[in-house]
């Protein structure tokens, strides 16, 4: 009695400290605090449920030895490997790490369904429904994370795409659904073992089918929704364990992740649906094509018109993180703000490869959080603007995006680089953004590309400046 | 199953479910998006609280199957609490504001005293 007390207030305390640590994180100032808070949660309720040991069920109680080694080993190997993966990432591939890390919960959560399902025991049908949706929703999401990793890691690159394929995924999913029914029917019988395999194997297809002919602009948020199943599945198997922290603390990470996934997805002007059942970039083959001609500057030109310039707007895109540059891009703007010059960072919503992602790898490199600007709070001012600095972004400058219906992109909403006096891009080439649309603001009169390696080219630009002194 | 003090009826579970559903909703509701990849992988983080549920299944594994599986399943949850806490830690870290807000830094972290790393 004593050690159920003491397990199940452990899982209290877990559960307090995550609440606490979600609140503390969706402020910067206090989430450092969130999350070390939320860690010694987690340390503890594991703590705790060592103390389970002296409450197992009398079966088990030859294999103790074994299953308490193999335990402490699966423990060690899983936070070594992920500890040692997760310290050495680069901050670029950060959404994919994520991915993996959600994926691998999921994983866990349907092993601990299977491990139920495996057994004999007399569980009534309501727990046993939900353990099986909640592996269901697990299965999903562990080979669902699996593939957006690949996507996200450049292994898969193209959608998977063929026809008849949203008729054959339905298919897969009555099937799934149907084997799910079985299982549960069948379950602690003689004939239990077909259909719960298959189930496993038909749930963890159906991940794989429904990720494959997804986009790799719309993985953020896909990540994000199976981040949310991940919760989901865990909140339903911790009914099963009769584990309330299980619960909460799932279903928080539901719920939050469900709401972030719509907030992602608004972000985008996409709904879930379209993100999960419509094929990004289909509806192409775009209307007439931008008119016009680009004309290219040198970076030295380009530099020394924003440094005698009043304001300056920054709009970072994932090219900018692939070349590396974002040092040399702030040691650009600390010479802009030394010689008076307002210089501000625009971050589109979307920007890199995840909510926030852009962010992340701004601060890396040291700007202040303060200089940030999200796109609500920043769109007017681009009219105001002596000149808007466009670095490795594309598709979330397209004006396109607000005026041709025809775009793939239209109605996404975007940042209004193109209003500034203005406006200056740094890119590779001539090539078009991660969507493939083209994009009639590089072609435009008050637009001057400047081509080049961002690295190099903010090098250059950096010499230009310093060589105009500070006054 | 254990059957336990935390033994609860069906509709007990539901309504901790619709009270835990609106705590995660009202708790993100005001997020600023520069948090948005901390805040999922904090997320990520938490729910590798099923973890200590794979840990009770394996504790009472009575066949090899069921082993194996467990194993697999603690391994996997282990990693995600780890992975998920580690990666969390280290973008966060990264969040400050401009010099001028920057409180003393010498003060705080004495020589001789270096930061544990936390779970």
């Amino acid at each position: 009695m004593f050690v159920e007390y003491c397990v199940g207030l452990s899982g209290l305390v877990a559960s307090g400290l995550f609440i606490y640590g979600l609140k503390a994180m969706s402020s910067p100032v206090t989430a450092v605090a969130g999350i070390v808070a939320a860690g010694y949660g987690m340390l503890f309720v594991v703590a705790a449920t060592f103390l389970n040991l002296f409450n197992i069920t009398p079966e088990a109680r030859p294999n103790l030895l074994v299953n308490v080694g193999l335990g402490v080993v699966a423990l060690l190997l899983g936070s070594l490997w992920a500890g040692w993966r997760g310290r050495t990432v680069q901050m670029t591939s950060m959404p994919q790490m994520v991915a993996i890390f959600n994926g691998m919960g999921g994983g866990s959560a349907a092993a601990l369904a299977a491990v139920e399902l495996l057994g004999n025991h007399d569980i009534p049908l309501l727990p046993l429904s939900v353990t099986v949706i909640g592996a269901l929703i697990g299965c999903i999401s562990l080979s669902g994370s699996l593939i957006a990793w690949a996507k996200l890691d450049g292994r898969i690159r193209k959608p998977f795409r063929f026809s008849g394929q949203r008729a054959f995924n339905a298919a897969l999913f009555a099937a799934t659904v149907v084997l799910a029914v079985l299982t549960v029917m069948r379950y602690a019988t003689p004939s239990a073992e077909l259909p719960r395999d298959l189930f496993f194997g038909a749930a963890l297809l159906l991940g794989v089918c429904m990720t494959l002919p997804i986009g790799g602009a719309d993985m953020p948020v896909l990540i994000s929704l199976y981040n949310a199943f991940t919760g989901l599945a865990v909140g339903l198997e911790g009914y099963i364990m009769n584990d309330p922290a299980l619960m909460i603390a799932g279903m928080v990470v539901g719920s939050s992740g469900t709401l972030l996934t719509a907030l992602m997805a608004k972000a985008m002007n996409r709904s879930l649906t379209n993100v999960l059942f419509s094929n990004f970039g289909e509806t192409g083959g775009s209307s007439k094509g931008p008119e016009g001609e680009m004309t290219a500057a040198d970076p030295a030109d380009a530099a020394t018109t924003m440094r005698y310039g009043a304001s300056v707007i920054i709009v970072p895109g994932y090219g900018l993180a692939v070349a590396q540059a974002q040092q040399k891009l702030y040691e650009f703007v600390k010479i802009l703000v030394a010689a008076g010059v307002d210089v501000k960072f625009a971050i589109h919503p979307v920007a890199g490869r995840m909510p926030g992602h852009m962010n992340v790898l701004l601060a890396e490199a040291g700007v202040p959080y303060d200089m940030i600007y999200d796109m609500e709070d920043i769109n007017d001012s681009f009219a105001t603007t002596d000149a808007a600095l466009i670095i490795g972004a594309n598709d979330v400058v397209n004006p396109e995006a607000l005026t041709d219906k025809a775009s793939p992109i239209y109605g996404m909403p975007i940042l209004n680089a193109y209003k500034a006096h203005q406006v200056f891009v740094i890119k590779r080439g001539s090539g078009t953004g991660y969507s493939g649309v083209e994009n009639p603001l590089f072609f435009q009169k008050n637009c001057t590309m400047v081509f080049g390696d961002a690295q190099a080219v903010l090098s250059k630009m950096v010499e230009a400046v310093k060589a105009l002194g500070s006054t | 199953m254990m059957a336990s003090v935390t033994s609860m009826t069906f509709v007990i579970a539901l309504y901790i479910f619709m009270l835990a559903a609106f705590t995660g909703y009202v708790v993100i509701s005001r997020v600023p998006s520069i948090l948005h990849t901390p805040l999922m992988s904090g997320s990520n983080f938490i729910h590798g609280i099923i973890v200590i549920g794979a840990l009770n299944a394996l504790f009472n594994a009575t066949s090899i199957a069921e082993q194996a599986i467990g194993f697999v399943g603690v391994f996997l949850g282990a990693g995600n609490v780890m992975g998920g806490y580690v990666v969390t830690d280290r973008m966060l870290a990264m969040f400050r504001p401009s010099q001028k807000a920057e409180p003393a830094r010498p003060e705080q972290e004495k020589p001789g005293q270096e930061k544990q790393g936390q779970p």
